[in-house]
């Protein structure tokens, strides 16, 4: 199974191609996937003639996303721009919160409960009452929606992954007559960041969700949500699909970073994955 | 790299020598939960001595107290009656003080840090520099035989390696106390019997005192100078068999002296059921 084969330079070039390789055949099978489902999606239309307003065909939206370039681009980066700064408030917050509530364990499990209740709830529901509260040329509501959705999950994992340190590491950190504030260093933090950014990652696709929905009840109209609505109440479907296309594209793109970042950070955990 | 004296460890005060027991178990009792729902008396009376340089087994049907004897000793929980002496100081005091290096069931190793990390963690905390930590690490290593695995991270290595490299990390700052419990639990026969002739070695070489939990009647004579045997829950001390066998190698497992006292144990074990 392995290309463990040959020694020497050989196996240098070896491993090279090997772990080219393998990125290759890790990368590849969700590309043609979503090429094939592109090119299904594109015969489906044609052959059996469906109404453009119920399902316009690949091509046409790419047509579309072509000649509303700069239009969507700074759509874009208007949400892109707010679900960042929602997500950053969010991850501070998370974060400390989380921190605070692994100090006292009854707090802990007071707050987790609650917690799990208020992610369950639709709490994108409330973006008209906090549209009332601020001023129509305010990005702010848009923001604050992003971040009281991304608290959640950064939270609760925050929270698992600073607690939930197996007893043997906790005792041998004891036997070392360890101080809390080293054990924190040392133990809690490294062990908490895979669970942070489990956290993040539902986070990061969450904030690009909520900061374009969050469009789709009034306030500011300039980012990717306000743009679908009007598209699509123009019955201008293909440029409505277009800007879904560049939300996707926007969230793919938060997941991603996410990604990376956390290879960057926590580089023990997607090795023991590949394995 | 054999030991300073060659022969048995035990008797005159071991090769450390000097200034008492290691280890005064004295009138010791414990109950979890006194007084509540789950209340659990897990260790009953127990006294015991141990001589510094010396290797003691504590074993017994499962649920006795061993692990709770090993915890009490480390001041990992502390006792409802009696008290813990370890090396002159109260348990608690000795624990304070970095007097002991523990070995659990499961190998802890931290996943964020290399192999070298791992055992470099002690030392870390004891404050010693960088380059004396690398060479020491570098040191246990060898004597454990994974050099090869230096930069590796636990979770590439296999459940005998970890355990290894658990073992390396608790004798890494020279404690003058040892204290496992069940580390080879995990491990198939022959990587079992190699890890034994391995530890009796090193205890050897450095005149460590050790208190073992184990469940095999073999391994606790084969790496012992003691072997306590405890009654089931509350644990008792029933019996303290006393091995002779002089210097350990292969050939001790084939000795009719060692058959003997694997039949004296397991007798003992049978008599407090
Ligand atoms: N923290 C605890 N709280 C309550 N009861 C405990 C606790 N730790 C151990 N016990 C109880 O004390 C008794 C002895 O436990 P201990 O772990 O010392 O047994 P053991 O001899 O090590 O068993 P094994 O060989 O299966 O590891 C058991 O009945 C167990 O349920
Ligand atoms: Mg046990």
């Amino acid at each position: 199974m392995n290309p463990s084969a040959g020694s020497g330079a050989g196996s240098a070039v070896g491993s090279v191609l090997g772990s080219v390789a393998r990125r290759v055949r890790s990368v590849l099978p969700p590309i043609v996937v979503g090429v094939g489902l592109l090119v299904a999606w594109q015969l489906f239309v044609q052959v059996r003639h469906i109404k453009p307003y119920l399902l316009p065909p690949p091509s046409a939206i790419w047509h579309q996303i072509a000649s509303n370039r700069s239009g969507i681009l700074h759509a874009a980066r208007v949400t892109g721009t707010n679900a960042l700064v929602g997500l950053l408030a969010g991850l501070v917050l998370g974060v400390g919160a989380g921190a605070v509530a692994s100090r006292f364990r009854w707090l802990g499990e007071l707050t987790i409960p609650v917690a799990v209740a208020v992610n369950a709830i639709p709490i994108i529901a409330l973006v008209p009452i906090f549209n009332n509260m601020f001023s129509t040329t305010s990005a702010i509501p848009r923001r604050l929606m992003v971040t009281i959705i991304v608290f959640f999950p950064i939270f609760m994992n925050t929270l698992r992954g600073l607690t939930q340190v197996d007893a043997t590491k906790e005792e041998l950190m004891r036997s070392y007559a360890a101080s809390p504030g080293t054990v924190l260093r040392k133990v809690r933090v490294p062990h908490a960041l895979p669970f942070l950014f489990t956290g993040l990652k539902i986070a990061s696709s969450l904030s690009v969700i909520a900061a374009v929905v969050a469009e789709y009840f009034g306030g500011l109209q300039d980012g990717l949500g306000s743009h679908i609505v009007s598209a699509a109440s123009n019955s201008a479907y293909g440029r409505a699909w277009a800007f879904v296309a560049a939300s996707c594209a926007l969230g793919l793109a938060f997941y991603f970073v996410t990604i990376l970042a956390e290879r960057v950070f926590v580089p023990w955990q997607p090795a023991r994955r590949s394995r | 790299m054999s030991g300073p004296s060659g022969g048995g460890r035990v008797g005159g005060g071991g090769p450390v020598g000097g200034g008492g027991p290691a280890v005064l178990v004295a009138g010791v009792s414990k109950v979890f939960n006194p007084g509540r729902t789950g209340q659990v008396e897990a260790v009953r009376g127990v006294d015991l001595e141990i001589e510094r340089g010396e290797f003691i087994s504590l074993i017994g049907p499962s649920g006795c107290g061993k692990s709770t004897l090993l915890r009490l000793v480390a001041n990992l929980t502390d006792p409802t009656s009696g008290t813990v002496i370890v090396n002159g100081k109260t348990a608690r005091q000795a624990r304070l003080d970095q007097a002991y290096g523990m070995a659990f069931q499961q190998s802890g190793l931290f996943e964020w840090r290399t192999v070298t990390k791992n055992i470099e963690l002690p030392l870390e905390l004891r404050g010693w520099d960088r380059v004396r930590r690398q060479s020491r690490a570098a040191e246990m290593l060898k004597l454990v035989k994974l050099e090869d695995f230096a930069d590796h991270h636990p979770w590439e290595l296999s459940g005998g390696m970890q355990q290894r490299v658990a073992i390396a990390r608790a004798l890494a700052f020279d404690p003058p106390l040892l204290l496992m419990d069940e580390p080879f639990g995990a491990l198939d026969e022959m990587t079992r019997e190699h890890m034994q002739a391995e530890l009796n070695r090193i205890c050897e070489a450095t005149g460590t005192t050790a208190v073992f939990v184990t469940h095999s009647i073999p391994e606790a004579v084969f790496l012992s100078d003691r072997v306590v045997v405890l009654s089931p829950r509350p644990g008792r001390i029933v019996t303290v068999v006393e091995v002779e066998l002089g210097a350990r190698n292969d050939d001790t497992r084939e000795t009719p002296e060692f058959f003997k006292k694997i039949t004296e144990v397991r007798e003992a074990l049978r008599g407090s059921a």
